[in-house]
């Protein structure tokens, strides 16, 4: 099971059409951009009606009173529900640590928490009548920082803390605390010739996926409810909505609905218990949708973070050892804040040998905005940071960037601080290599022969802010280290459903997970390892429900490796019962059967050799053969509290970027020209979907080093701009020419040989934005994004 | 909310006498972002779609009379010519998609300093046709916008009309945004040759409570430049006098800290906005085509 590079499977990708390693297009892509796709927000149900949330006005505060009456009192109100409402003894839900009230109780501790839930039978009817509730609030201070969240007289976010962090965290406004210590840096760093050091700050990104938050629940006959909603991972939804509805899982039924992106902001529950609860009370089918100001409000951001990192390196350019403290605001419930934390100290070193490290990450419980998972995942904040160490340690020594990150890089065989060893290919120096030879773009690329010039191609763009003037080049490189897959010794299991028998005179084989198809292209991923390894062209996707085992979550760049890695293995088990039964049937007729590898192709049962000894049809008649297998990915190791060692990750990711950027130095503005990638992703399964998520990775990273943030009111803990007016995404022309240079150096451990894809070009792409900027200023800038008065000093 | 559909002008003069209050709505693009985000619930909407001289516009001897409602994107492709500072600032409205919603009317209405059609319509000269079953009266655009989202229409006053000073030399318009396209002002500067009175006015928007003109600037400019004989000479204009009227236009700024920008960098910014205007326009009007050269 799961061995990599079997020669036969290989064989049949490159056989059977539409197999691995070919770019068979998404099923969903043309319904997609085309608007004819359903996504969760377009569900309908006869005679529903629509929940709307009530959200704090304030970022902390005690709730002195809720009065509901003149909100229940509306015509068209059908359920008006607070925290007195909950059916269940269990009141609060989480990832990990059960810190976060389904309604607010007593206290609201950031600005949009929910408070109050109203059904209604109409959208706007539900709105109204929500703001007919009355909450009177008595207004606390507020804890934003570091600073504040530990100050001796500090209001603790939560009180009485029972969680398994609580007892080792040095205060019980810190959610988790991971250190990892290695050789002796302080005496490592005696032997450096050149240290620097820096304080580095990272603003809070947003997922920003376009489909905000929806569902919709409805009750049944049984008492349960039906729950179709987009999401991450639906069973661990499941695991945390059913005990607050007083339900036991079986009664708890959800099915995937159309995902508009989610890049980790669909790891928490949003509205899924909510629809529940109104769906209960009032027996009707309940939708939930909310608009983009409320989903701002509605799921966690990224952490923003303060690092400070020292590095010493000798005169010929080797690194003697590093230092690091890393600071996120996970803001007021716990999130994914503990997981991050321990990627951001075990990833902290970036893609580098360094034997003396001293390291520190933690995590803070503020009245900020609750932060948890995003797209790279404690790594992206590491790398930002550590990359602008390394271009001020080349600067130092004279030494070219990119060299000096070469001679420092991580291979196969490193040993890691958190004492893992890097046991598959780890092309470091080979990806700067080569994405430092990719030719660059021509220069003054806006200038028209005879014309004015083209201000598309210079920074501002249609704003017209220049024509040429003080605008310059600069170019940047960065790498970095990414995990795959759920880490520190979580059961990080998948489950696959596959079918085959024979539909209308055609062998057809069914793939039934519950895997969430969040844009990640999963589904076609899934369609081309059944053709490959059970050499069939109809595949039927299922649609994802609980009806199947947990798929886990579609994060942590995990899900081809470890759904897809399910699916190949019931594929596997499904084959070899497809080959008994052959055997049975026709194993008199030809000795093969009984001597040679059989492989399923091109709808027959094939010899290794080539010789077709039946076609499936004759094999499976009637009979259809159904597994249903879980499978995991090597085991991982919980890190040390104190030393951080621990066989923590199961495999590491590499990406590099080069940025080529044109600064108009005197209006701060930035156009970035081209983002140059090179990535080792393994095997590539999809080529397409592959370069796909590099540029895309790619582009979040721009976003979060030139305009993306969250801007929090320090004094108030309130979010100052949820909008798409003022949090900007970039635009197609905001988006430089993204030439990919993939990789395919298989990883023995893993299906294929693959590696996860998805994350790794979001860590490189922001510094190197970052150093390209640096490069054409002159500017120290330790912060990011880069905001135009931070380029002109004003 | 009452939605009011007059059919024709007249119908809709007496809607808005009717009901003061109502709130006059054609592309959308303001009102409709204002309802969205629960920012105001106007009793009545009033809908000016179904009139059909709204989109429609004039080009006469001295003035261009645009409708109110001629969407942004019929301004950048017929009007280039007549009115090419308006044009570059449609051009920097939002997507295509609401350029093709949104049109002057709407941002006179709003009266918001992000306007991006004020900057150019101040630096070009205008008057808006604002009328009332009591009349028509034309409001000069230096008296149009008299506080933060405010302006100077009475209640029961539609806009029909702005009239704009067709273009009697180069005209420029910037704007500073933290993004390459589709993005709100986070300042603005409109910037307009006049060689037939021999003067320069400008326009300044999100760096004050109301879009201004940098009316010091201008004098200093326009005295300047007749010192110098420029306006005959055609010579490039002395990098000390740019210098100096991009202090001035800098000055005329009383901007705010936002999350869009600070005060400090609007202010900047919009300097570095007037020299850089100054320069193409000037360029342009030495006969040089390409505005890259001899800039700042």
């Amino acid at each position: 099971m799961g061995v990599t590079g079997n020669p036969t499977s290989i064989n049949q990708g490159t056989r059977t059409k539409g197999g691995i390693g070919e770019s068979t297009l998404r099923p969903d892509g043309i319904l997609k951009v085309t608007g004819e796709f359903a996504y969760s927000s377009d569900m309908w149900h006869e005679d529903m009606l629509w929940g709307h949330t009530l959200r704090s006005t304030v970022a902390h505060a005690e709730i002195v009173s809720i009065d509901t009456s003149e909100a229940l009192a509306t015509s068209g109100v059908y359920a008006v529900l607070t925290y007195d409402d909950l059916p269940s003894t269990v009141k609060n839900y989480g990832l990990e640590i059960q810190d976060t009230p389904v309604l607010a109780h007593g206290k609201v501790r950031h600005h949009g928490e929910p408070v109050a839930l109203v059904a209604a039978d109409h959208p706007e009817t539900a709105r109204r009548a929500a703001a007919k509730i009355r909450i009177d609030y008595r207004e606390l201070p507020v804890i934003t920082d570091e600073a504040s969240a530990t100050a001796p007289d500090a209001i603790l976010v939560h009180e009485g803390r029972d969680d398994h962090h609580a007892e080792h965290v040095p205060h019980p406004n810190i959610v988790h605390r991971q250190p990892i210590v290695r050789g002796d840096a302080d005496a490592a760093a005696a032997r450096a010739d050149v240290v620097v050091s820096g304080e580095y700050v990272f603003g809070m990104q947003d997922q920003a996926f376009l489909g905000p938050e929806s569902g919709l629940a409805v009750p049944a006959e049984d008492g349960g409810v039906d729950l179709y909603v987009a999401t991450q991972w639906l069973h661990s939804d499941l695991r945390q909505i059913a005990p607050v509805l007083g339900l036991p899982e079986d009664k708890v039924r959800m099915t995937l609905s159309g995902v508009g992106g989610a890049f980790g902001g669909r790891e928490d529950l949003s509205m899924q218990i909510h629809a529940c609860l109104l769906a209960l009370r009032t027996g009707k089918p309940v939708k939930i949708v909310y608009n983009r100001f409320e989903s701002f409000f509605g799921h966690v951001h990224r952490h923003p973070a303060k690092l400070w990192y020292e590095h010493g390196a000798t005169r010929d350019g080797k690194l003697t050892h590093m230092k690091c403290r890393i600071v996120l605001d996970g803001g007021a419930y716990a999130s994914a804040s503990p997981a991050v934390v321990g990627n951001a100290s075990s990833l902290s070193v970036g893609p580098y040998v360094i034997d003396d490290v001293d390291i520190e990450a933690i995590a803070l419980y503020t009245n900020n905005p609750p932060c948890g998972a995003m797209r790279g995942f404690g790594a992206v904040q590491a790398c930002f940071a550590y990359e602008a160490q390394m271009d001020k340690l080349a600067a130092e020594l004279g030494m070219d960037p990119v060299e000096f990150r070469q001679l420092n890089a991580m291979e196969q065989g490193t040993l890691l601080p958190t004492g893992q060893v890097v046991d598959s290919p780890a092309p470091v120096a080979e990806l700067l290599r080569r994405v430092k030879a990719m030719p660059l773009p021509p220069e003054r690329q806006w200038e028209v022969a005879g014309e004015q010039a083209d201000v598309r191609a210079l920074p501002g763009g249609l704003s017209n802010t220049t024509h040429g003037e003080g605008v310059v080049r600069g170019i940047g490189y960065a790498v970095g280290l990414k995990n795959v897959g759920f880490s520190e010794g979580f059961d990080d299991y998948s489950t696959a459903r596959v079918r085959m028998e024979v539909v209308a005179g055609e062998p057809v084989a069914t793939v039934h997970t519950a895997m969430a198809e969040v844009g990640q292209g999963g589904v076609t991923v899934h369609a081309q390892i059944a053709r490959t390894e059970l050499g069939v062209s109809q595949v039927t996707i299922h649609p994802a429900d609980t009806q199947v085992g947990s798929a886990g979550s579609t994060s942590a760049s995990r899900q081809t490796y470890v759904t897809g890695g399910a699916v190949k293995h019931s594929c596997e088990a499904v084959r070899e019962k497809v080959l008994e039964i052959g055997r049975r049937k026709f194993g008199t007729y030809h000795p093969a059967w009984a001597t040679a590898e059989l492989l399923l192709e091109g709808g027959k049962v094939v010899t290794d050799g080539g010789e077709v000894l039946a076609d499936l049809v004759d094999v499976l008649e009637d009979e259809a053969v159904d597994i249903e297998l879980e499978w995991r990915h090597r085991p991982t190791e919980a890190f040390d509290l104190r030393t951080g060692q621990g066989n923590g990750h199961v495999q590491y990711s590499f990406a590099a970027h080069r940025a080529v950027v044109e600064v108009d130095t005197e209006l701060g503005l930035v156009k970035v020209v081209e983002l140059a990638c090179a990535q080792d992703v393994g095997k590539a399964l999809n080529p397409l979907s592959v370069v796909g998520q590099i540029q895309g990775g790619t582009t979040q990273g721009l976003g979060v080093a030139v305009m993306e943030e969250i801007i929090v009111d320090p004094k108030t803990a309130k979010v100052r701009n949820p909008s798409f007016t003022d949090y900007l995404i970039p635009t197609i022309l905001d988006t430089p020419t993204v030439p990919v240079d993939v990789l395919e150096l298989a990883d023995d451990h893993a299906p294929y040989g693959l590696r996860g894809v998805g994350e790794a070009p979001t860590l490189s792409s922001t510094p190197a934005v970052l150093a390209a900027i640096r490069n054409a200023t002159g500017l120290e800038l330790n912060r990011t994004p880069v905001r135009p008065e931070h380029l002109t000093g004003t | 909310m009452d939605f009011l559909r007059p059919a024709s002008w007249e119908e809709a003069l007496a809607a808005k006498a009717e009901h003061p209050t109502a709130v006059p709505i054609a592309g959308g693009t303001d009102v409709m972002v204002e309802i969205n985000f629960d920012h105001r619930r106007p009793e009545y909407l009033l809908d000016l779609n179904r009139i059909g001289e709204l989109t429609e516009w004039e080009v006469g001897q001295e003035n261009v009379r645009l409708g109110a409602s001629v969407p942004y994107s019929h301004i950048m492709e017929h009007l280039r010519a007549e009115l090419p500072g308006l044009a570059l600032a449609s051009h920097t409205v939002a997507s295509p998609q609401i350029r093709n919603r949104g049109g002057v009317g709407g941002n006179l209405g709003t009266a918001s300093p992000a306007g991006d059609a004020h900057p150019a319509l101040l630096a070009a000269g205008a008057e808006v046709e604002a009328e009332s079953v009591r009349g028509t009266r034309m409001i000069p655009i230096d008296a149009f916008y008299t506080g933060v989202k405010r302006n100077a229409l009475e209640p029961d006053e539609l806009i029909r009309a702005v009239h704009i000073r067709k273009a009697d030399g180069p005209q420029q318009y910037s704007k500073v945004g933290t993004r390459n396209a589709m993005v709100i002002a986070v300042c603005a500067f409109g910037l307009a040759l006049h060689p037939e009175t021999r003067t320069v006015r400008t326009g300044i928007g999100s760096a004050a409570p109301t879009p201004v003109r940098a009316k010091e600037a201008e004098e200093f400019l326009n005295a300047a430049l007749e010192e110098g004989g420029f306006w005959d000479s055609r010579t490039i204009i002395t990098p000390s006098i740019a210098k100096q009227f991009a202090a001035l236009a800098a000055g005329a700024c009383n901007p705010i800290d936002d999350v869009r920008g600070t005060a400090s960098y609007r202010r900047h910014a919009v300097g570095i906005m007037a020299r850089r205007t100054l320069g193409w326009t000037w360029e342009s009007y030495r006969g040089n085509g390409r505005s890259t050269e001899g800039a700042a």
